[in-house]
Formats: structure tokens, C-alpha cells, sequence
């Protein structure tokens, strides 16, 4: 539980952040809420040289409605996802998920910006902005560019984001009025899933992404296809793990998992289609 | 003297807050580790990354050379620390293997945790660095991993024990010889079982802590310790180490928990006096919660083979236990006796004849060691007899309660000699089970049952119960010596009633989160008529509790509890002489009532405790011969086991598309006799319920054939929560226990005992008419589903 040891500095603006972070190179590492880094640091799976804390990076934790989306800053904690109105109102799949991570503890430390950057396929909020067709605004040294959250995750714990480059905005569509769930399947409430399902539905349209089910948060595109095909639910359901690729743990087995998104798909488009 | 029923001095029975828990829950309670001890160096343990290996090399110059490190030390370099190995208190049989264990190993480990080398540096950090730096060349050998692979000898771990059979424990009881065999022979029905007792860590949410500090002059060491036992760890670690049994005094300070895994004499124990003997400084270590997994022990551990008999009507006729248990890689302080705890209950709660033939056979493997874990022994037994007695049911087509009913030992027949020998005191075990059916509505959720069970339905209701004995309070002295247990089972106790006529009780249990505080100084009140604030009670500090043999076995309140009350009856003997004396009458005409001395029928001729207390402290006016001071110490050796029992029921719901399982209800009605206090009573039961929910849905210690701990952390060990965990409704009968006079019996670990099979028979239950008869533990998600796909396939196994 004793971490390598390691340098520490605060940034007070993502321009500082960014400044710190091309000086030490790959030695150093974001610390936003913490709650992904530390404890790898603690069992000395991650023994960055230089911490770079972000986590009072006041400009970068906002929700704001803007226009034909929401745009959060990277900064916010997961609680504040959890009861902002707007989101409540334009993007209720992405709060109620929020609502889901961890306990209450994990929410008020951690950020979404933090879970995104991670990249960790059994992580909640990048499947589901995944789902929602999510945009997410990055910046480095060059300036800003954006990328597609369809192209962002590019292998366990991968993402596209450079060594020094930050994370710092989510730009989540309005979900104009569409039905949605989010099935959470675990056995313990504070767990991580052992499959969770983020689903929405529009009439013929749906958007399906599975967590834990591969090494990057999954698109379940077939299903969406097939919805859009008008295939029945639990057809469609049945397509569940086309674009998967789960592995075994101590949880379940691959073919468990898959039984376990037929299952859960079915549930969150039957729930969403309501 | 009796309880007085004076109703306006009534303290037993009551609930009262526990006054331990205002420091705990503002953390003004001090644990080991809260202790400030300047200069104090840190120890850190290098562990075995393997299960089974030769230790070809160590190099610890890279270590040394790391700022803040004092010291390393390899197992060879303290072999002469150690006047003793590690000791085992429990050789079962006189023939019982046990393999040399010294608290680091030397040439060879064998399991993954083993300690191999030790750091002494001046701060935590240099102390954790420089096992990074430890250069350890290992040859990896063969991991005996598997229980049944042990028992074939195909890899011996200890060579020179020639195999890895540790013991094997015999209980025939038979009216005529042949008896057993003859009875599944004859008898009508049979069944055959086979269960699996999975591996459990224990979870305290303190780990173990300790800081040894050598004390300026004379030699004395002084031990602090998470530790449930500073009485037999003083005795143990001195013989340990060589050192004078007088000069070690082992304290206790606030315990977090221990569940049996800090009845133990640990190494990182042995390492930290032996260096703070040695460096002539204060050592101290604490256990990293991963260290929890692989380095304090295990419980649990066993195959069970089970097989009944019964007759026509369903009683039963013969009972045939075969177990293999699992020792683990050493042998710990008591780790041969667990599944011996358990030989005698395979029976049950159920009158049968002397048909009776138990055997355990336990092995080494290249895992941590096993011991005692809440309940040790009688849980597995009872999840055993339980299960198998569903079984009968199920091949007898009758309903499970049905067949209880007809085999359960009657009230009437208390105190019953059973066929082992033994006298269970006191029982009502039908009126038990009734009441908790009536709690759980069992005839409604039966009907609700009918409707919602029908053919494609995903939502499956099932009703569990189990009824249960436990043997406890541990533990008659004589008992206790046929069993080859090294030490006695009494409990000493002192009260003092000082001056100011506030009292001091003293005891020898050592409480880690019981409540003994209150429940003592309950008892004293309501004896001695104080108030309850106005007693002390003093523990878990062998220089002021110099006689003890500490808390495990639901042993407290029926031997030391029934100790501090027989010390008050000692006091208050003492306080008629003086009475009768100074008020000129004989003490035979003295009654003694709400903490007053009182001529019977001339109430105005009467003296308080407090005067008494005063008097018999100036000493001033004493009857001819008596001493000054009111004390009395009292060693109680209990005349009998204390026989909690009770019956718990559950109502659960499977999802049979994800096999996840809900607990819908869950009743626990439990007999301890007389309830001190009922308010400690439920959170014993809330407490103990939950660790064996524990057991039948979330926690398994997962090995890979290896012998490597895939579960070694909170995310991977599933200890439930708050949130997993269904609200427990409690119910009591009391049925006082007859052989103390307090009428009490033990209560720690009834919830352990009841709630695993409890849950196992209510998911069984609810998949039966799917074809399902086994399910294994945990039953998590995942096995419940394979077990509904096995079943439905017609493919059982
Ligand atoms: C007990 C527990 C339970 C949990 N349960 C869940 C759960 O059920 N579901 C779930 O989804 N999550 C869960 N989490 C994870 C939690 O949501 C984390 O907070 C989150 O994954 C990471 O966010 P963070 O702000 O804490 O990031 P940090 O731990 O600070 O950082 C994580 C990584 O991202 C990098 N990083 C952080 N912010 C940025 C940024 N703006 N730009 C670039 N890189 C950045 C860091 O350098 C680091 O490598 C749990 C955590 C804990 C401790």
C-alpha cells in the first residue's frame, strides 16, 4: 500500500497541466480524481516519477448546454454527472450511468474526463458516451483537436490520446426524447460490471455499447443494425456479442459474459423501447 | 445468591448502547498502529512469489544500500533466534504429522506468502523499497494445490514426513459392532453426499498490526498486538523465543475484528520481538491488506462426504462422515483441531442411535495455512447435515421440515445424552423452527411459491432453513485434555470493589468488537447493585489481567462472563461477614438487595455496598480473621460445552436467465439462553448471518493450479455490503442453559453456523422443479446458471 516514491506538482489550467507534462515526458502522469491511478500506484503496478495534479483545474469542470449537445469538462466528478439537470434532461443515459459508478465515495472523487482517458473497457462512462455517439475535445501542445468516440479507444487501458495531451472536454449528443437503460450487471453494488449495457432507442434507431466485453469499450453496431432492419428485440439481442471479444475472469467465462449481453441487450432495448 | 429481581435494579436483559462504541465510531480509540512509539523501526516481510520452491539464493546487498534501511535478515540468519518452531497447541492424534515451521523460511517454501526474508529500516517506505531490492533465485517445484491430489502422495511437500497426510481423527460410536454398516444395509432410504467447504480469508477491518518494545531495563519486552489471545500468545512467545515467561507482557489495545484469524501466534509476532530484542529498539509491522490474503490464515478448507440412512418413516438410522481437510503448508496454533471441532455434530440437531462413524483425514498442500475461522468446524458439520437431511427429503418425496420434524431431538428428552457421549443441556428445537416459520409466513410464501413458480417462468421463489446446534463456549477442562488440546478451557476473573465504591471487573477474555465492556459491567451492576457506569472492566493487558485464556469458541460470556458473576458472588459473601458484623446480626438473617445489606423484616437495619467498600478499606472495624479490601478472584472451569441452537429460514429469488440471486428475506431465530444484553445479542447474529451469506454467495479463496491467489484483494475477494445484503430479522426463544448461573450460552458464531446452508437449500428450493439437487459455494451468478444449463440439459455433472 506504500507507493513508489514520486514527484509531485499542481496545475491551476489545462494550458499549465499541458506545459508541465511535455516537460517530463512520460515520466509523468494526470492525477485527476484518482481513483483508477492510485491504486495501481499503491500495489506498484504504475510507478509514475512525476504527478501532475489536475484535479483543482476549476475551468475544466462545467456542463453546459450547447445547442445540439451537452458539453461536460473533463473535471467533473462523476457526481456532478449524476444530478446535473441538463444532463438529466438531454442526456439521462449518461447521469443515471454516472449514478452507477462505484459508491459514493468513488463519485465524488472521480471525474469523467478521468474514466474516459483510462480507457478501461469495464469502466462505465465510456461505453455509454460511446453509445451516445460522444465526441470528446483534447489538447496538446499543438492546440486542440476532437475525436470520435468510435475512435478514440484503441486497446486495454489504450487510448488515442498523446503522452501529452489532455482530455478536457465530452460533447454528448441531446438524446432528443429517446428511450434508454443502462443494465449494470454485478454482485456487488460497488463493483465494477461484470457486463453492463448501455442502450438507447429512437424508433427504428437504437445505439448499443457494452462494458466489459473486450479490451475496448464495445460498439455493438449489429444490433443496432438489425434494429434498424426491424428485426425483433431479442433477434437483435441475440447479435448481442458480434463485435465482442470478452475474456475470462474470476466473474465469468467468455461464454457466460456473452450469454450475459444477450440477456442484458434484450432487457435495456425492451426497458428502452417502453 | 441468585440474580436479584429486584425490578428497579434490572440491568440484564436490557439495551444498553454499548459504551465501547462512542471512541470507536470518533476514532479516539487507539489501535495498535495508532500507537506512537518514537524510534520505532518497521519491519517489512519478503514473501514467496511461488507456492512451492527451493530457495537457491538471497542476495540483500542492493537493499542494504537503500537510505533508511537498518537491517535484512534471511531465515538462515535467525535460525538460532528461535528456541523453538512456531507451536501448534492442538496434536490431535499422538501420531499427527507436523512439519518443522519457523517464522521465515530457509531452504524452501511452500506456499505463496511464506516469508523469506525481513527488513528493518527507519521508515515505512525505505522499509517497502528495499523488498523490491531483495535478489531471491528460487527453483520452482510442483504445487499441491488440490485436496484429493495431496491425499494420493504423487508430490510430497514436507519430505521428511514421507507424505502429506497429517492425521487421521476417528469418532466410531457404534451400539454393536457392525451397526453402521448393517444400517445401510437394511435401512430404506440412503443418501450419499458430497460437498465442498471453499477456502474463506478473513477480513477484519483492521489487519494485524503489532510493535514490540523492549523496555529500558531488565530485559521485559512488551508486545502490542491486533491479536484476540495476549495470554496464550505471552505463554507461546516466550517459549518461542527462550524468554523468560515473567518478563514478556503482551497488550491487546483496541482489536478491529478477528473472526478466529488473530487466535494465532504469527510470525510477523516472533520477527518483531525477536529484533526489537535484538537491535534493542521498538520494532513494529503492519499487514498490507494483500498480505491479509496469502499471510494470516485461511478457514475453511474440506471435502465432506456425507451419507444417512433412515427407515421407512424417514428417521434416521446410521450417519457416515468421511472429510478431507485442508491444512494448509504449517501447521498453525490450532489448526488439526478444526474439523475435529465440527466431528461431533454431523448429527445435527436430529435423536439417533449409536450408529455413528465419523473419520477426517487432513493434508498439507503448498497453500496458506488454514485455522480457526468463526464457527471452525461446526458450520461445515452443519451445512453437512443440513444439506444431506434435504436430501433424504428429496428422495423421500416428503417436505424437508416434515422430515426435521420427525428426527429432531424433543424437548422432553433434554438434557439428552447424545450418541457420542456428550449431554446437550437444554433445547426446544421444534418451538424454535416454528417460530421461525411463523416469522417468514412460511404457508404464504409456499402459495405465493405455487403461483409464481410455473413452467417458463425466469423469476424462481425458494424457501431455505436450517437448524442448527452449536457446540461452544469452549470449553470444559477435561474435555478439552481427551482431545489432546494442549491448554484448559476455564476463565478467571477478579472484582474489586474500591473504596469509592466503584468497581473494577478484570477479566480474562480479551473482546476485538463483543462488547465485553458493557455485558461485564452489566453483570457486576446488576450483582453487586451499581450502577452500570460505575463499573470498570479491565482486559487484554497481561500485567493487569494476569490469568486469562482470551475470546474464540463462543467462549466469553458462558465461561468468563459466569466467572466475573461467581467473583461478585465471592465479593458480596465477603460484604455479609462485614456486614453481619458491624450491623451485629447474623449473616444469615442478612438479605442483600439492590446493593443494600438488610436484616430480613427490619428493613431499617441495613448498610450500602458503598459502606461496606469504605469499611472493609480503613479496615478500621472487620470481623475477627477477615482481611482487609474488597476482592475476589475467581477460575471458573466450566462443567459442560454451552448448546446454542435455533433455526434460520430465508426466502430468495433466482433470476435464471443471469443465475443472480436476491435474498428476499431472511429470519434468524436464535436460543442463547438468558440475553445479557439483546442489543449485542442481534448485531452477534447480524454479524455472523452475514458472514455466512458470506460464504453461500460471494467468498472463495480462488487458487490457479499453481497454488497463486487470484483473489488476493477487496475487488477480487467479494466481501458483501451494506447494499448486498438483505435486512435480518432476528426472533429468540430462551431456553436458559442449565449448568451456569447466569443461564447464558454463547452467541459469536450461531449466525455463521445457520445462514450458508440456510441460503444453499432457498436457491436448491427454487430451482427444483428445473431438476436441480446441488449447487456449490459460492454460488455466484455464474455457477448458479451452469448449474440451471447442467441440469436442464438432463446432463447432470
Ligand atoms: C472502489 C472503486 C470502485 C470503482 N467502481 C467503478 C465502477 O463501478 N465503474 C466505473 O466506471 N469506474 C469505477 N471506478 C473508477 C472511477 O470511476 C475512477 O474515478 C475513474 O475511472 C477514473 O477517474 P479519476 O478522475 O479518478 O482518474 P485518475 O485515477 O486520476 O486518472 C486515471 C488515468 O487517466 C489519466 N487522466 C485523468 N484525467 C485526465 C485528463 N483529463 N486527460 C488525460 N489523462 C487524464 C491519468 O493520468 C491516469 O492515467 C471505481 C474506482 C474505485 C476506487
Amino acid at each position: 500500500m506504500i507507493p513508489a516514491a514520486f514527484d509531485y506538482k499542481r496545475a491551476s489550467s489545462a494550458a499549465e497541466a499541458i506545459s508541465l507534462v511535455s516537460q517530463y515526458g512520460s515520466d509523468a502522469k494526470f492525477l485527476a480524481g484518482g481513483h483508477s491511478l492510485l491504486p495501481l500506484m499503491k500495489l506498484r503496478l504504475a510507478q509514475p516519477a512525476m504527478l501532475i495534479d489536475i484535479g483543482r483545474v476549476k475551468d475544466l469542470s462545467y456542463i453546459k448546454d450547447a445547442g445540439n449537445h451537452i458539453a461536460i469538462g473533463a473535471l467533473t466528478r462523476h457526481m456532478d454527472v449524476e444530478t446535473s439537470k441538463v444532463l438529466r434532461e438531454h442526456a439521462p443515459l449518461l447521469s443515471h450511468a454516472a449514478g452507477h459508478v462505484g459508491d459514493a465515495q468513488v463519485r465524488h472523487r472521480g471525474t469523467i474526463g478521468g474514466s474516459i482517458a483510462h480507457a478501461d473497457p469495464a469502466s462505465d462512462l465510456p461505453a455509454t458516451t460511446l453509445a451516445l455517439g460522444a465526441t470528446y475535445v483534447v489538447q496538446g501542445p499543438k492546440g486542440q483537436r476532437e475525436i470520435a468516440a468510435t475512435k478514440f479507444y484503441k486497446g486495454f487501458l489504450e487510448s488515442d490520446l498523446a503522452a501529452d495531451e489532455m482530455l478536457i472536454e465530452i460533447r454528448v449528443p441531446k438524446m432528443q426524447g429517446a428511450g434508454w437503460s443502462f443494465q449494470k450487471f454485478n454482485r456487488r453494488a460497488q463493483d465494477w460490471a461484470i457486463v453492463g449495457v448501455a442502450a438507447w432507442r429512437r424508433k427504428g434507431e437504437a445505439g448499443v455499447a457494452l462494458v466489459n466485453m473486450g479490451s475496448t469499450p464495445i460498439l455493438a453496431t449489429s444490433v443496432a443494425t438489425a434494429i434498424a432492419k426491424g428485426a425483433s428485440i431479442s433477434d437483435a439481442a441475440a447479435m448481442a456479442s458480434n463485435e465482442a471479444d470478452p475474456q475470462s475472469d474470476l466473474n465469468a467465462s467468455t461464454d457466460y459474459r456473452k450469454h450475459l449481453a444477450s440477456v442484458l441487450v434484450r432487457r435495456a432495448l425492451e426497458a428502452a423501447s417502453k | 445468591m441468585t440474580i436479584t429481581e429486584d425490578k428497579s435494579t434490572k440491568i440484564i436483559g436490557t439495551r444498553l448502547l454499548r459504551r465501547e462504541d462512542p471512541p470507536l465510531l470518533t476514532g479516539e480509540a487507539k489501535f495498535t498502529n495508532d500507537l506512537n512509539i518514537p524510534g520505532a523501526l518497521h519491519l517489512s516481510v519478503l514473501r514467496s512469489p511461488f507456492a512451492h520452491a527451493k530457495i537457491k539464493s538471497i542476495d540483500v546487498s542492493a537493499a542494504l544500500k537503500i537510505a533508511g534501511v537498518v537491517a535484512v535478515y534471511t531465515g538462515k540468519d535467525l535460525q538460532s533466534a528461535w528456541a523453538a518452531p512456531m507451536p501448534c497447541a492442538w496434536p490431535v492424534t499422538t501420531d499427527m504429522k507436523n512439519p518443522p515451521h519457523f517464522p521465515l523460511a530457509s531452504d524452501k517454501v511452500n506456499y505463496v506468502g511464506d516469508g523469506v526474508a525481513a527488513v528493518l529500516a527507519t521508515n515505512e517506505t525505505a522499509s517497502r523499497d528495499a523488498l523490491d531490492a531483495i535478489d531471491v533465485q528460487y527453483e520452482p517445484l510442483k504445487a499441491v494445490v488440490d485436496l484429493e491430489d495431496a491425499l494420493s502422495d504423487k508430490n510430497i511437500i514436507h519430505k521428511d514426513l514421507g507424505t502429506n497426510k497429517s492425521y487421521t481423527w476417528p469418532l466410531l460410536v457404534e451400539e454393536t459392532p457392525g451397526c453402521v454398516e448393517e444400517a445401510f444395509k437394511k435401512s430404506k432410504y440412503k443418501v450419499k453426499e458430497r460437498y465442498v467447504q471453499q477456502r474463506l480469508i478473513p477480513m477484519a477491518m483492521e489487519p494485524r498490526a503489532i510493535a514490540a518494545v523492549p523496555q529500558p531495563f531488565g530485559g521485559d519486552i512488551t508486545l502490542y498486538s491486533s491479536t484476540q489471545i495476549p495470554h496464550i500468545l505471552k505463554v507461546m512467545s516466550a517459549l518461542t523465543l527462550g524468554i523468560p515467561e515473567q518478563q514478556v507482557r503482551v497488550v491487546a489495545p483496541s482489536v478491529g475484528g478477528g473472526f478466529g484469524s488473530k487466535l494465532d501466534v504469527y510470525a510477523e509476532e516472533l520477527l518483531c520481538m525477536a529484533l526489537a530484542r535484538k537491535h534493542n529498539t521498538p520494532v513494529r509491522w503492519v499487514e498490507e491488506r494483500t498480505e491479509n490474503t496469502q499471510a494470516t490464515i485461511q478457514g475453511r478448507g474440506q471435502i465432506q462426504h456425507v451419507e444417512l440412512a433412515a427407515d421407512e418413516n424417514g428417521k434416521i438410522t446410521a450417519v457416515r462422515v468421511r472429510i478431507i481437510g485442508d491444512m494448509g503448508a504449517y501447521l498453525q496454533l490450532v489448526t488439526p483441531g478444526v474439523p475435529i471441532l465440527g466431528a461431533f455434530l454431523y448429527a445435527g440437531v436430529y435423536d439417533i442411535p449409536k450408529a455413528y462413524d465419523f473419520s477426517c483425514t487432513s493434508v498439507f498442500t503448498n497453500l496458506t495455512p488454514t485455522d480457526a475461522y468463526r464457527g471452525a468446524g461446526r458450520p461445515e458439520a452443519t451445512y453437512a447435515i443440513e444439506m444431506a437431511i434435504e436430501a433424504l427429503a428429496r428422495e423421500m418425496k416428503i417436505d424437508s421440515f416434515e422430515l426435521r420434524k420427525r428426527n429432531y431431538i424433543k424437548k422432553e428428552q433434554f438434557p439428552y445424552t447424545a450418541f457420542s457421549g456428550l449431554t446437550y443441556d437444554s433445547g426446544d428445537h421444534l418451538l424454535a423452527a416454528e417460530k421461525a416459520a411463523k416469522m417468514t409466513d412460511l404457508a404464504g410464501v409456499r402459495a405465493q411459491q405455487k403461483k409464481q413458480n410455473v413452467p417458463g417462468a425466469t423469476r424462481l421463489l425458494g424457501v431455505g432453513m436450517s437448524s442448527y446446534f452449536e457446540m461452544c463456549g469452549l470449553a470444559p477442562s477435561r474435555v478439552l485434555a481427551s482431545l489432546n488440546y494442549s491448554a484448559g478451557g476455564w476463565e478467571a476473573a477478579t472484582v474489586r470493589v474500591l473504596p469509592t465504591n466503584k468497581v473494577q471487573v478484570i477479566t480474562g477474555t480479551s473482546p476485538h468488537g463483543q462488547g465485553h465492556e458493557t455485558s461485564w459491567a452489566m453483570i457486576a451492576s446488576e450483582k453487586l447493585g451499581v450502577a452500570p457506569e460505575d463499573v470498570d472492566v479491565l482486559h487484554s493487558d497481561t500485567a493487569i489481567s494476569a490469568l486469562g485464556l482470551d475470546t474464540y469458541g463462543s467462549r466469553s460470556l458462558p465461561v468468563g462472563g459466569v466467572a466475573i458473576a461467581l467473583a461478585c458472588d465471592k465479593v458480596i459473601e465477603k460484604a455479609k461477614l462485614i456486614a453481619a458484623h458491624q450491623l451485629e446480626c447474623a449473616a444469615e438473617d442478612l438479605q442483600f438487595v439492590g446493593g443494600t445489606f438488610s436484616v430480613k423484616g427490619s428493613p431499617d437495619r441495613a448498610l450500602p455496598l458503598a459502606a461496606i467498600a469504605f469499611g472493609a478499606f480503613t479496615a478500621h472495624n472487620l470481623p475477627e480473621g477477615c482481611e482487609p479490601n474488597l476482592e475476589a478472584q475467581v477460575s471458573y472451569d466450566p462443567p459442560n460445552f454451552s448448546w446454542p441452537f435455533g433455526t434460520h429460514m430465508c426466502v430468495v429469488e433466482v433470476d435464471t436467465e443471469t443465475g443472480a440471486v436476491k435474498i428476499l428475506k431472511y429470519i434468524a431465530v436464535d436460543d442463547c439462553g438468558n440475553q445479557i444484553n439483546p442489543l449485542i445479542v442481534e448485531g452477534q447474529v447480524h454479524g455472523g448471518v452475514v458472514q455466512g451469506i458470506a460464504q453461500a454467495l460471494f467468498e472463495e479463496a480462488v487458487y490457479d493450479e499453481d497454488g497463486n491467489l487470484k483473489s488476493s484483494n477487496l475487488s477480487e475477494y467479494l466481501v458483501p455490503a451494506a447494499s448486498d445484503l438483505p435486512s435480518i430479522t432476528t426472533g429468540h426463544t430462551v431456553t436458559p442453559s442449565p449448568t451456569n448461573q447466569l443461564g447464558v450460552k454463547g452467541i459469536g458464531e450461531a449466525g455463521t453456523i445457520g445462514a450458508a446452508p440456510t441460503v444453499i437449500t432457498a436457491i436448491i428450493d427454487a430451482l427444483s422443479g428445473l431438476g436441480v439437487t446441488t449447487m456449490a459455494m459460492p454460488a455466484s451468478p455464474q455457477t448458479v446458471w451452469k448449474t440451471i444449463q447442467e441440469a436442464t440439459r438432463g446432463g447432470k455433472k
